[in-house]
């Protein structure tokens, strides 16, 4: 069995997990779900030797050959240390919510199958070697994540907030594929390694910055950065371990992970440099300002991850300067690759951890308010542990992983303002200012989160429920993440070898041949460099600010919901639901009349167009034949009918003018020499005149009102053009006859092959004979149309059988 | 109040046969002079159309009792059979064949295949025109 398989094995365990859940009631069908992500990370991590070493694993299979679309599994240091997050956090997750979900109360077939298949498309897309197959499990991904913030569909919140993440999320999906489209075309293949090969070629093709763009919008709406985050607040509806497992560690990720998949192939542009580093950076201060506004302990996580997202994303980022500097300039900017991975992988740890900590409180108290929340401290002492282990590694302090990553990230953007390329030198002061202030409101948030839940006085008349301590099998996942965050802390290079340098040779391919090469030694104290010095800033004000964060949160109330992000999606909704309504209601009337002036209307510009465009009018009168006197009078008596018509006050009077035209057309037949026409003409003429006859008769008493038409401006204007196009085409057809008739094969071969000797008629019966087939088909369905109509009158018959 | 219709009756009796041998002259003559099934078929159904005039649609059925959808339908796939029958002979769909013949009262006659489709023709349309003006008649 090669690899790639594996990545189906939790699509296939799904298909069975109903089963299970309706024969084995009694036991939690999450026991069921653990057995394949844990059989998984044993799986992956059976390849880690190799992959420290270097070494990269490829399997695929095809799918669709002679697209050359294939399923493909590309096992490098980046896509396996995504799976080992996706498939250990997964088994922690699973674990955690066996305790969290009831299994008599909750839809638990419902919640594992869109898990599991969660976990494969995960897995998909973090092995996919193949832009194709990629995309489709990035679009699986967004579909399973839209089903598991809907899984509670009774709430309106939910269903909101599946629907938002389901369309931001999508759009950037689509953008994407429209990036990975233009990179198929600029490079020829689809493989993300062969196209990683050829990339200065295609770093020169015009469509280059294009496929830049749209696979940045999708990597930026699938990771939550500005301005596409505000989804993932509001995804915040659906059950914690769902939130710890999609919306912290694995699926907000998959952006940062397509970003640090394609950065050898866009580093060389500056346009991706500015863009990942500015609207990382951005992302990181904006969201962790806005998390001091929340209440609820899940939203304060939400913009927490938003943040520590933006901060992994600049720092990748940056790591794309290493491709512009060479020698000993280069190593600080291998530093950020080496600190966006290292980050990564703890900001999964200490999320998931402070997400199921808040499952547990939210589980145990009723609420996730922090206002009704407080001294919990001594209530719940074993989540007040793994919350403050949680929360004092996001604000980077000492002794917990987060206070090396942060240390590193500062150094990274410090860098910065050395680079003197892209005009850099000038704006370059402003990132590490800005990563400063994002740095002191995560400090600041990650305080508020612990301390305002956990200490000060307990209110238990404002809670739900009196509260306890989770139960035991609820705090081994946290407890297990939590622990991970400290011994980080005291083995990082450890780390280091196995995992991250392999994946940073994954990020910036050019500059080392093998992870070893990588020279990154992190160590807890690395004398008094400036970074240290803005750490101590950084506790320093961030300290004094959460002291006087009553006085100062009445900021946020300024901020208003109209002139937010969130403002402008739902006026957006509303502009493409209702407004779109509205405009389809302008012109969709609903009166023929509207619609015929539409198509006349078109009819005449696209016409007249194309005759002006093309030059095509022209006008001959050679070839014509002479007028005589009889098509004279004709034309008089015909053009005097049909002003008969328009301006008659009676419709009896406009019929009868209307059977005027009809004989004069049959008499034109005749002087025309015509015979055959002029005969049916005569016939239809009198029968449809007949007709027409029998529906004046009928027409009811009350509209039968006999009025002359009303003559609208519009109108005449709508009719004259049409008139005007059509003698124009005419003329010009008469005067270009590019071919001679093929009519003088028929007066040749009639007798001879045909052996008949009215020529109209051999056409009709032998020539072309398929078209009178049809045409007295139609006459049948017409007939049979007449019936229907007439006979048929189940209205009527209801309305007789309610009169008995 | 019923109306004295002796005249219009009487003119009708006559003048019937002399328009429906005209259909049936002007569909036998369309493969050589101006004609042929459609306006035949319509030549038809007018001379119909006219007994119903005369009379009314009961006694019009009552003499003439057919059911005119299967006329339309039978036309329809004496046509289709004509067009059809050359694939039986290895030919493609829709090649006529003819022939001369001499029969005894009328000498050198010609046989077409085409009359046939013909023939369809002018039995579709005096069927639909037919059912046209019958169930528009028989309509309150």
């Amino acid at each position: 069995m090669t690899p790639v398989f594996f990545v189906f094995l939790p699509i296939v365990l799904a298909f069975f997990i109903p089963i299970l859940f309706k024969k084995l009631p009694q036991i939690h069908t999450g026991w069921f779900v653990l057995a394949a992500p844990l059989f998984l990370v044993a799986y992956y991590a059976a390849f880690l030797p190799g992959s420290a070493a270097g070494e990269t694993v490829t399997s695929s299979f095809s799918w669709i050959p002679s697209l050359d679309i294939a399923i493909s599994s590309y096992l490098d240091g980046l896509s396996l240390l995504f799976s080992l997050l996706i498939t250990g956090i997964g088994s922690l997750v699973v674990l955690y919510s066996i305790f969290y979900l009831d299994k008599n109360r909750e839809q638990l077939h419902n919640f594992y199958v869109y898990l599991l298949i969660f976990m494969s498309a995960m897995l998909g897309v973090v092995q996919s070697d193949h832009l194709i197959s990629l995309y489709l499990f990035w679009e699986l991904t967004s579909i399973s994540s839209f089903l598991l913030i809907g899984y509670w569909y009774t709430r309106d919140r939910s269903r909101f907030g599946a629907m938002k993440s389901m369309l931001i999320t999508v759009f950037g999906g689509l953008m994407m594929l429209g990036g990975f489209i233009l990179l198929y075309l600029m490079g020829g293949t689809y493989s993300i390694r062969e196209l990683i090969a050829q990339a200065p070629e295609i770093a020169n093709h015009d469509l280059f910055v294009w496929s830049l763009i749209l696979i940045l919008l999708g990597a930026f709406t699938k990771s939550a950065q500005l301005p596409f985050y505000i989804w993932l607040p509001d995804a915040m509806e659906a059950p914690t371990p769902v939130s710890a497992y999609l919306h912290s560690a694995t699926m907000v990720k998959a952006g940062l992970y397509v970003v640090a998949r394609f950065t050898p192939i866009f580093a060389v542009s500056p346009v991706w440099i500015w863009l990942v580093t500015g609207i990382g950076l951005l992302t990181m201060t904006w969201a962790s300002f806005f998390a001091l506004k929340q209440r609820d302990l899940k939203g304060i996580l939400a913009f927490s991850t938003v943040s520590q997202l933006g901060l992994i994303m600049s720092l990748l980022g940056v790591a794309s300067v290493a491709f512009h500097v060479d020698g000993a300039e280069s190593t600080v900017f291998k530093y950020a690759a080496f600190a966006a991975i290292f980050h990564l992988i703890n900001h999964a740890m200490f999320k998931g951890s402070l997400f199921m900590v808040t499952g547990i409180i939210d589980h145990e108290t009723g609420t996730r308010d922090i206002r009704k929340l407080g001294g919990l401290m001594g209530i719940m002492p074993v989540s007040f542990t793994l919350a403050v282990i949680g929360s004092l590694s996001m604000a980077g302090l000492p002794p917990f992983s987060g206070f090396l990553s942060k240390e590193m990230f500062l150094r990274a953007m410090l860098s910065l303002t050395e680079f003197d390329l892209f005009s850099f030198e000038t704006w370059g002061i402003l990132f590490p200012v800005i990563a400063w202030i994002g740095s002191v409101f995560t400090f600041i948030y990650s305080f508020y989160f612990v301390f305002h839940t956990f200490a000060g006085e307990h209110k238990p008349e404002l809670l739900p429920k009196s509260a306890h301590e989770a139960p035991f099998g609820m705090l081994i996942s946290p407890a297990v993440m939590a622990a991970l965050v400290v011994i980080l802390f005291f083995i990082p290079n450890l780390l280091a070898v196995w995992f991250i340098k392999p994946a940073v040779l994954a990020i910036q391919p050019f500059l080392y041949n093998a992870p070893g090469e990588i020279d990154v030694h992190v160590s807890a104290w690395h004398g008094l460099q400036p970074e240290f010095f803005m750490t101590l800033g950084i506790y320093a004000v961030g300290g004094l600010m959460y002291w006087t964060l009553r006085k100062w949160q009445r900021i946020y109330d300024v901020f208003s919901h109209t002139y937010s992000l969130n403002g402008l999606y739902d006026s957006l909704i509303y502009l493409s639901d209702a407004g779109m309504n509205r405009l389809s209601g302008l012109y969709m009337t609903g009166f023929i009349r509207n619609y015929l002036v539409y198509m006349f209307g078109f009819l005449i510009l696209i016409t007249l167009g194309t005759l002006g465009v093309s030059d095509a009018f022209e006008f001959d009168l050679t070839g014509t034949a002479p007028i005589r006197a009889y098509e004279v009078i004709l034309g008089i008596v015909l053009v005097a009918a049909t002003v008969t018509i328009l301006m008659a006050k009676s419709r009896l009077t406009a019929i009868i003018s209307l059977g005027a035209v009809g004989y004069t057309v049959a008499l034109f037949f005749v002087i025309f020499r015509a015979p055959d026409l002029a005969l049916t003409q005569l016939v239809i003429e009198t029968i449809s005149v007949a007709l027409f006859l029998l529906a004046f008769y009928h027409l009811p008493q009350l509209s039968r009102h006999e009025e002359r038409m009303k003559f609208r401006f519009g109108n005449a204007l709508v009719a004259l053009g049409v008139g005007v196009t059509m003698s124009l085409v005419a003329f010009s057809a008469q005067a270009q006859k590019a071919l001679p008739s093929i009519s003088e094969y028929y007066k040749e071969t009639v007798y001879t092959e045909a052996a008949g000797g009215n020529i109209v008629n051999v056409i009709l019966v032998d020539y072309r004979g398929f078209d009178t087939l049809f045409e007295i088909t139609v006459l049948g369905i017409a007939a049979v149309a007449i019936i229907g109509m007439i006979r048929l009158r189940l209205t009527r018959k209801e309305d007789v059988n309610e009169k008995q | 109040m019923r109306s004295n219709d002796v005249i219009i009756q009487t003119a009708t009796k006559a003048v019937v046969f002399i328009i429906l041998l005209f259909a049936i002259y002007i569909f036998f003559a369309g493969h050589y002079s101006p004609g042929g099934g459609f306006v035949g078929g319509l030549l038809a159904a007018g001379a119909l159309v006219l007994l119903m005039l005369a009379f009314d649609i009961e006694t019009v059925n009552r003499i003439i009792p057919v059911d005119y959808v299967q006329i339309a339908a039978a036309g329809l796939l004496i046509s289709l059979g004509t067009a059809a029958a050359s694939i039986l002979f290895g030919v493609p769909f829709f090649t006529h064949a003819h022939t001369y013949v001499y029969l005894p009262l009328l000498g050198k006659t010609s046989f077409h295949s085409a009359t046939l489709f013909d023939l369809g023709v002018f039995l579709v349309v005096v069927g639909v025109t037919m059912i046209i003006i019958q169930t528009i008649g028989e309509d309150e």
